[in-house]
């Protein structure tokens, strides 16, 4: 068995560019199978896969939190005064 | 030439749970419900913000955006039919109004006009660094991690966002516009790619590149901070 990279599998650089067709699930099942089958064996490529949801759930989180309290004031008045009508 | 896009695009298919949680909502709005206000506002807000950032070159005018679109909202709530998710639609209403907006400060505004180059196929924005990976005459692993990516010792994304957070706003500041745009509508304020396609008039493939190499650049700034790559050898 040979330890050289067939002509087939997926290689890490290939990887990272179809990382976000992946969790988009806009890719060929066929391609889909060789990411899985090449982050079976690439702890690297896995970890960068797993990094990415992380990083995109930090990206949701970011706006956690209130809004602006003087522009939540002007909105406030303005939603009394809209449902007032 | 469109005054503020108030009215609704295509049904959304999303879950029939949203469907009748924003129905709820609208009705409690419509009723006057002040803490119904608030929670939708304290959700959106931020946001908004930022987002109208993308389109006003000085604070004081994405605050005018922002305050602007509220009102807009509120004078259409009663009007709303609920064929996309409120929240869409707010933000729908948003970019109109900093569309018009911008005409009439009659400046350059940066809205989607960076295409196509910026989401053509030049090998100068790719995702990681290049040097990272063996070459592709490598005798075993051409084209395999030299300098992988290490673990981030951050347990969590919540705690990623909260101690990363500058990091990770300087490099959305930094992206490219339309970039940028897409990044903020699809995984800030959490559009699908259906509605920020629909709004921004991209294609799906474009959406895609857009957000790919939005995604990439931000997660090397983490990385970077982090110092998190390590030898695969």
């Amino acid at each position: 068995m040979s330890t050289t990279i067939g002509a087939d599998e997926m290689q890490c650089k290939e990887l990272i560019e179809l990382v976000t067709d992946y969790l988009e699930g806009t890719i060929a099942d066929a391609e889909r199978e060789r990411i899985e089958v090449h982050m079976g064996e690439c702890e690297w490529c896995e970890r960068y896969v797993e990094q990415t949801r992380e990083l995109i759930g930090a990206l949701g989180r970011l706006d956690d939190g209130a809004g602006d309290p003087e522009a939540w004031e002007r909105a406030l008045a303005a939603f009394r005064e809209s449902r007032r009508s | 030439m469109s005054g503020l896009g108030i009215a609704e695009e295509e049904p959304e298919s999303g879950p029939g749970r949203e469907h009748r949680e924003d129905a709820a909502l609208v009705a409690a709005l419509r009723a006057g419900d002040e803490r119904a206000f608030k929670s939708l506002f304290d959700e959106l807000d931020p946001s908004l913000r930022r987002l109208a950032r993308n389109y006003a070159r000085t604070d004081a005018l994405a605050e005018e955006i922002v305050g602007e679109t509220w009102l807009a909202v509120l004078k259409g709530l009663d009007r709303f039919e609920g064929r996309s998710s409120i929240k869409t639609w707010i933000f729908r209403i948003l970019i109109n109004v900093a569309r018009t907006r911008a005409k009439r400060e009659a400046r350059s505004i940066p809205f989607s006009s960076a295409l196509p180059g910026d989401a053509g196929g030049r090998g100068d924005d790719l995702g990681v660094d290049p040097d990272r990976f063996f070459s592709q005459d490598h005798a075993q692993w051409p084209g395999h991690w030299r300098l992988g990516p290490a673990p981030w010792g951050i347990p969590d994304e919540r705690l990623l966002a909260k101690e990363l957070r500058g990091e990770i706003l300087d490099a959305v500041g930094g992206l490219s516009d339309s970039q940028r745009e897409v990044l903020t509508l699809r995984d800030i304020a959490g559009w699908d790619s259906k509605d920020v396609c629909n709004a921004l008039g991209l294609s799906e493939v474009n959406q895609r590149v857009l957000l790919h190499r939005a995604r990439s650049k931000v997660r090397a700034a983490v990385e970077d901070k982090l110092g998190a790559v390590e030898e695969t050898t």
